[in-house]
């Protein structure tokens, strides 16, 4: 396989993260169970004519592709790939509702053009003018992984390509609170900061777009090696720690070549025992990381991870507000990141220093 | 020419059949699946034309064997029906033999069950369990629980050519030796949602859709399941596979050039299957068939057929036929839909007919085929295009 890198990377979250030159020195402390992203000025941009047709998705995506392209010196990718998991939601939502509400009439095609999952990726293409590959996926908190699997696919088919990938999910209103009827969401708002001690079962839920541009070749802008991903649907917290293993021994390394572990921790009473059942194995003696306390869940959150893990390579330092274990790291040249949702849909991720 | 991925298995469930044998039946007599609306509640039901599968979903859980609790919607139920039939096709008992992935399209995935519930679900607790249905991957899970495959599972939306990126990927994993098998397709229900959608664009036609014709009015929305099995040589040579054909080219592209409409100059389906060509290693001199996306706007079909002057030259384009007036338009379904009427072409070699053309476009001399053929059939060209500007092309040969 190919070498992929990643050379430019920007993250929108509900935290301030698109200062290049902070590491989250400051924290916004979050107190209810659903809350928005922490907005960047978006004028900065995007064109105020545009701009106020675009949902919250297509905002946050078309910012944090931007912002990534510009970070990497690539004008124009030679493929766009999103990540989503709900799509846009709020349109979505908004035409589903007039639909119900007044018995299918008085209905205007805006918000359904705007409703499908690929309008981000769509709208990406159309600004840049990019007439490249173009696929959304769609597969819950694999969604990221699973445009980065296809990036990384794709680089080893032509190792000469620079390609845009990106995950975005946005809060909708009602939609986002039917997950605290099914549980997914906690009932009761709490501090957010304390989520991984949570003894309830559900998460906390938000919205953020990450994009990366990856490349076949190191540039003088890449700031780390993508080493290998993988996904799987479905799987027990113990076959999860076989996937785990064999992940890195693919990948010629052993347990003891992970500097640190970055996990998708959500404090989910239930659900978080697939990480404590390898917090207190084979993850016990090495540095673990933990970030949804601070940007809450959504089903590309995971890739709030890689953003992370290209942060430390670059700062060399984690702020102690990550840190869920009392080790720390000698250095750091391997970074694993590891995330599941309701048992489902694990990602497996390794980077690397370069 | 590239050698191309191997097909063993293929399944299908539509307006013209439950089964690959009973859409080739209705193919082969001309027997359209275009009718009013009669599954799903709406108040256009008598407005519109469609492409409605004639089972309720009762029905669908019988032939599934699903307890009415744990039933699925009808995208996910519709789905595992054609991936069930492709796996059987495939002559495939234990999906965890091999590396095995599951790739399924889908534009609106559970949308059928989260439009009937969504206002009720504070008070109906028992329908709660539908609420993750919102969520398109939810239903490529439900397909893929039921088929027992735990590893690479995942769902592309990119609107109409969803089946057919999902095809392409497949056949590109499988020829990076990342995966052995791949079972790839889409599945679209038809939804409220959908129909009121495509309604407020002004696209859909009251009578039965007539594909490259100079009157067409709109397309018929259509709801289709259909799945292939893809697999590497290695594993056709070893188990001593039938191969149904295969997968030779294939192409992505973005027209940019607006969220919905596509282009006059059909830019982005002109990269698509100029690109598609390139990787079959062939030119378009060797194309003896075109299925069409042809879904009867006057835009696509405008575009469309600009984009093919472009690729074969006015005067020497290929037999060509869009086959969506059987079916209707399947939206993320049409690519794998139209991937097993390739297939089936290349089996019979049989063209099957563009139903209910009468007059030239003005635009250009392009004349669908409009009768059922035979034809010594070794190469297929397959448009797929979405909104978003997607453009997709996928070339099989026997």
């Amino acid at each position: 396989m190919s070498d992929c890198y990643i050379n430019g990377i920007a993250s929108i979250s509900a935290q301030p993260t698109t200062d290049p030159d902070t590491f989250l020195e400051d924290i916004i402390s979050h107190k209810e169970s659903i809350f928005r992203s922490h907005d960047p000025n978006y004028k900065e941009f995007i064109k105020p004519a545009a701009m106020r047709r675009m949902s919250k998705s297509v905002k946050m995506g078309v910012t944090a592709a931007s912002m990534a392209l510009n970070n990497s010196g690539v004008d124009m990718p030679d493929a766009i790939i999103t990540g989503t998991g709900m799509g846009c939601k709020q349109d979505s939502e908004k035409f589903l509702e007039n639909v119900l509400n007044n018995d299918e009439q008085f209905l205007t095609p805006t918000l359904f053009i705007q409703s499908t999952h690929n309008t981000v990726g769509g709208q990406v293409a159309l600004g840049l003018g990019c007439k490249a590959y173009n696929v959304t996926y769609v597969q819950g908190a694999a969604s990221f992984e699973a445009s980065v699997m296809d990036a990384q696919l794709m680089l080893s088919e032509e190792s000469g390509k620079n390609i845009l990938v990106g995950g975005i999910d946005e809060v909708a209103k009602n939609s986002t609170l039917l997950h605290k009827l099914d549980g997914q969401i906690k009932d009761d708002d709490i501090n957010v900061i304390d989520l991984l001690d949570s003894e309830t079962s559900g998460t906390v839920a938000s919205e953020g777009a990450t994009f990366m541009v990856l490349g076949g070749q190191k540039t003088e802008k890449s700031i780390a090696k993508l080493i290998d991903v993988e996904t799987v649907s479905a799987a027990k917290p113990d076959e999860i720690k076989i996937y785990i293993e064999k992940f890195i021994t693919q990948n010629k390394l052993s347990i003891d070549d992970i500097d640190a572990v970055v996990l998708g921790n959500n404090g989910d009473v239930i659900y978080d025992n697939y990480y404590k059942n390898l917090q207190s194995s084979i993850f016990s003696k090495i540095e673990q990381l933990g970030y949804k306390h601070l940007i809450g869940d959504y089903h590309v959150a995971s890739s709030f991870g890689f953003w992370l893990g290209c942060k430390v390579f670059k700062t060399n330092h984690v702020p102690d507000v990550l840190k869920v274990n009392d080790i720390t790291a000698k250095k750091y040249d391997n970074i694993l990141l590891y995330n599941q949702y309701l048992g489902k849909n694990h990602s497996i991720a390794l980077l690397q220093r370069c | 020419m590239n050698k191309g991925i191997a097909i063993t298995g293929m399944g299908i469930i539509s307006s013209i059949g439950n089964t690959v044998e009973e859409n080739l039946n209705a193919l082969k007599s001309v027997s359209p699946g275009i009718s009013r609306i009669e599954m799903l509640k709406t108040r256009h039901k008598d407005q519109i034309m469609v492409g409605e599968i004639k089972k309720t979903n009762d029905d669908l859980e019988k032939q599934l064997g699903l307890e009415p609790l744990h039933s699925f919607s009808r995208t996910a139920m519709i789905g595992t029906i054609a991936a069930k039939e492709a796996l059987q096709d495939a002559q495939i008992s234990d999906v965890n033999e091999y590396r095995t992935g599951f790739v399924s399209g889908t534009s609106v995935g559970g949308m059928d069950t989260t439009e009937k519930h969504y206002l009720g679900y504070t008070e109906i607790e028992d329908n709660r369990r539908f609420i993750q249905a919102q969520h398109a991957g939810f239903t490529t899970q439900s397909i893929s629980n039921y088929l027992g495959i735990n590893g690479y599972v995942s769902t592309i939306s990119t609107a109409c050519s969803s089946a057919a990126n999902a095809i392409m990927l497949g056949a590109r994993m499988i020829k990076a030796g990342k995966i052995d098998r791949m079972i790839v397709g889409g599945t679209d229900a038809l939804s409220k949602f959908t129909i009121n959608g495509f309604g407020t664009l002004m696209i859909l036609s009251d009578s039965e859709c007539t594909p490259f014709d100079d009157n067409r009015k709109g397309l018929n929305l259509g709801e289709a399941a259909a799945f292939l099995v893809l697999e590497s040589d290695a594993v056709v040579e070893k188990e001593n596979k039938k191969v149904l054909g295969r997968v030779a080219g294939w192409a992505n592209a973005n027209d940019a050039y607006h969220q919905t409409a596509s282009s006059s100059d059909g830019e982005g389906a002109f990269l698509a299957m100029n690109e598609a060509l390139r990787i079959a290693d062939i030119t378009a001199d060797d194309i003896d068939y075109v299925n069409a996306h042809g879904t009867a706007t006057p835009n696509n079909d405008l575009s469309e057929g600009v984009a093919m002057t472009r690729i074969f030259g006015e005067e020497k384009a290929p037999v060509f036929s869009s086959t969506k007036a059987f079916t209707g338009h399947t939206l993320a379904a049409a690519g794998s839909v139209e991937a097993v009427y390739s297939l089936l072409s290349l089996r019979e070699n049989l063209i099957f007919p563009n139903l209910n053309f009468k007059s030239k476009m003005k635009e250009f001399s392009l004349v669908p085929q409009t009768e059922l053929v035979s034809k010594e059939i070794k190469t297929i060209l397959s448009n797929s295009f979405g909104f978003g500007g997607n453009c997709s092309t996928l070339i099989f040969t026997k």
